[in-house]
């Protein structure tokens, strides 16, 4: 990563994550046509849901029949961290026009979101339209992609699983935190540490009785306001 | 499998909802600035989500119960921390990571 907020550096710096989008898509594609949806189908999900998990969640539900807005709503509550990553990000592009803030809101991802809040460490917390745009359509391109790769794919692969392919996207995750965990001087490194250890308490608890479609938002939450009472209370 | 309608309306459904998710922050932030201790809150967003995000695939869920570990992903994070602290590279760590499940599935048929 570098300081600079161009397209071209917008373009080598999203490469990795693209790598973990093809890996996904991919896995994604195959358990679609493999549950019987046509890879017309399967691909506008991608373009128009475009949401990771909850895509998988979507295609398990059709399966078994489930009524349209019960699904709907597991595919809100299951991208709900969108409003939260989204109000994040929301004030570095306060100056841009309305519709370049719509355009940018409308595909931010989880990959993008942690490549920006990265960035921002080499850019003096600086962000732009031309960067931040270019890192989203990368991403919904390959997405997309991917996924009509895998549906043309799927009669011919059955169990994407078995190839580690689902793992491209944990790891990506694990990579993203490294990534943050070492560049972001804004927090104190042990708060961080103390952070991301109250997440793995957090998780292991809130699984017990959180569905698994709140999981993520509950604990984030809870994470964010214990770094606050912490931060005030030692560091 | 339910109609290729039924299908394309629950698309577009989760589509605009997942959407508004995504946009209305933008649309409510570009009028209104947020308050220092919203945006203390909202520092912590991006480790506590990925950490979450993380950890979540190394247990399964029993409603009611205690979890059980996902023995596969919890191995196969192994390798993967390591290749980001040694690399400090995400594509590093995201073909490790892929190598490391697909080994331990492949080869020890976990």
């Amino acid at each position: 990563m570098n300081n600079e907020l161009t397209v071209s550096s917008a373009a080598k710096e999203t490469l990795p994550t693209v790598f973990g989008y093809i890996g996904i898509g991919l896995a994604y594609g195959i358990v679609g046509k493999a549950s019987g949806i046509s890879p017309l189908m399967i691909t506008l999900m991608s373009l128009i849901t475009y949401g990771g998990a909850s895509q998988f969640i979507i295609v398990s539900m059709l399966v078994t029949h489930s009524p349209m807005l019960s699904i709907i709503l597991s595919a809100f509550l299951v991208n709900s961290r969108m409003i939260l990553m989204s109000t994040t990000l929301a004030p570095y592009f306060q100056k841009e026009s309305l519709l370049k803030n719509i355009i940018l809101g409308g595909l931010v991802t989880d990959e993008s979101f942690a490549l920006g809040m990265n960035k921002l460490n080499y850019t003096n917390r600086k962000l732009n339209f031309a960067w931040f745009n270019t890192v989203n359509w990368f991403a919904y391109l390959a997405w997309a992609a991917a996924s009509l790769v895998g549906a043309l794919l799927g009669n011919f692969i059955s169990n994407p699983e078995k190839f580690g392919l689902d793992f491209a996207l944990v790891s990506m995750f694990i990579g993203l935190l490294y990534l943050q965990l070492i560049s972001d001087k804004s927090i104190k490194f042990k708060l961080q540490l103390l952070v991301v250890g109250f997440v793995l308490v957090a998780t292991f608890i809130g699984i017990i009785f959180i569905p698994a479609n709140l999981l993520t938002l509950v604990v984030t939450l809870l994470a964010c306001a214990f770094g606050v009472v912490m931060k005030h209370a030692f560091f | 499998m339910p109609s290729s309608s039924f299908v394309f309306l629950t698309i577009l459904g989760s589509g605009i909802a997942t959407w508004l998710s995504r946009i209305m922050p933008f649309v409510i932030l570009k009028k209104f600035k947020l308050s220092a201790g919203v945006v203390e809150f909202l520092s912590f967003v991006p480790i506590a989500i990925m950490s979450a995000l993380w950890f979540e695939n190394l247990f399964i869920q029993h409603l009611g119960q205690l979890p059980s570990l996902n023995i596969p992903n919890l191995l196969a994070s192994l390798p993967t921390v390591l290749s980001a602290v040694i690399s400090k590279n995400l594509l590093v760590t995201v073909v490790v990571g892929v190598i490391s499940l697909g080994f331990l599935r492949i080869f020890l048929g976990m």
